[in-house]
């Protein structure tokens, strides 16, 4: 199965309020990072955690963060990074306009 | 019992100590280990655990058999793969390209199913994990968690000011070292592979192993020669 995003690309991760078990963090909501690697899919944790599992997995990926970038104030290194892991449906490519994407 | 997340507010009985209990109903509790009364958790997790057993859909020696599989997985584990992984460049190789394969080829058992990556230290880089969402942990190569891996001020503070809190566990790392942090947020498991310390070139696997502590395998130190 295709995947939307490729190791490397600029991505964004959405910013919307969503109820139930969501594995997006609110502090990385919003922000910008690039694809560290591309990972196997898994059922959507949003959908399992309501017992609907059959044909709800989607594909999941590991995104790079600089802390800069989530935290302005940040006062270590510019190089320090965060790493999560973050399902294709939260993410939209960054060089379109924020309002676009899943 | 769901092997994809690790409910921060889920509870193990051990018996004479419980981990995990939250102290309350209250999701901003601290948490603490009381010898006192059940807490809310307890109560819940008891009540369905009965609930199950009694409708037959699960089994006593089940749970018993879980709670054992659980206790049986021990930081000893990570060390001695730690321990081959600084031996064997093959076998370091392999675990840092496939955690999850080197790991059952070790003759870990991967008994709760997830995926494990390994996260090499070098003189670069400095990796942390934390779970911010919960407690996700490396269970099969680490056992459970330590307390203060679940607590909110380390898991708030490990994506906040790493640096800092990296201090307070006596671990100073020098500005040109990078620090990658690892929210463990979804179906990964993270493993920290630490550097060999320099003077253990004579060292048997076993000493080895000995050098390499549960806090080494999480990134909050560095094994040090004693």
């Amino acid at each position: 199965m295709s995947t939307r995003f490729v190791e490397g690309q600029r991505v964004r991760i959405a910013d919307r309020d969503a109820p139930g078990h969501v594995r997006t963090p609110v502090y990385v909501r919003g922000k910008e990072g690039r694809i560290e690697r591309v990972l196997p899919r898994f059922l959507n944790p949003e959908r399992e955690a309501y017992g609907v599992n059959e044909g709800t997995d989607v594909r999941l990926y590991r995104v790079r963060i600089e802390q800069s970038a989530l935290w302005p104030d940040y006062d270590g290194p510019a190089d320090d990074v965060l790493e999560l892991e973050i399902y294709e449906h939260w993410l939209e490519p960054a060089d379109h306009s924020p309002t676009e994407g899943a | 019992m769901t092997t994809t997340h690790d409910p921060a507010h889920g509870t193990v009985d051990h018996g004479d100590h419980t981990h995990g209990g939250t102290g309350g109903a209250d999701p901003h509790a601290p948490i603490e280990n009381t010898a006192g009364e059940p807490d809310y958790f307890d109560v819940l997790q008891q009540a369905i655990r009965e609930l199950l057993v009694e409708k037959g859909l699960i089994s006593a020696d089940e749970v018993r058999a879980m709670v054992e599989t659980l206790d049986a997985h021990r930081p000893a584990l990570g060390s001695a793969l730690v321990a081959r992984a600084w031996t064997d460049p093959a076998f370091k190789e392999r675990l840092l390209a496939d955690g999850t394969a080197a790991i059952e080829e070790f003759g870990i058992d991967n008994y709760d199913g997830t995926k494990l990556i390994v996260l090499e230290q070098t003189p670069e880089v400095h990796n942390l994990v934390v779970c911010t969402l919960c407690s996700c942990y490396p269970r099969p190569v680490l056992g459970l968690p330590p307390d203060w891996y679940k607590s909110r001020p380390y898991r708030a503070r490990a994506v906040r000011e790493p640096r800092a809190l990296l201090k307070e566990f006596g671990t100073e790392v020098p500005d040109g070292v990078t620090i990658r942090v690892h929210d463990s947020n979804a179906n990964m498991r993270y493993l920290v592979l630490p550097m060999r310390p320099a003077g253990t070139e004579d060292m048997s696997e076993p000493e080895l192993a000995a050098l390499v502590t549960r806090d080494t395998m999480i990134g909050v130190t560095t094994p040090r020669l004693p």
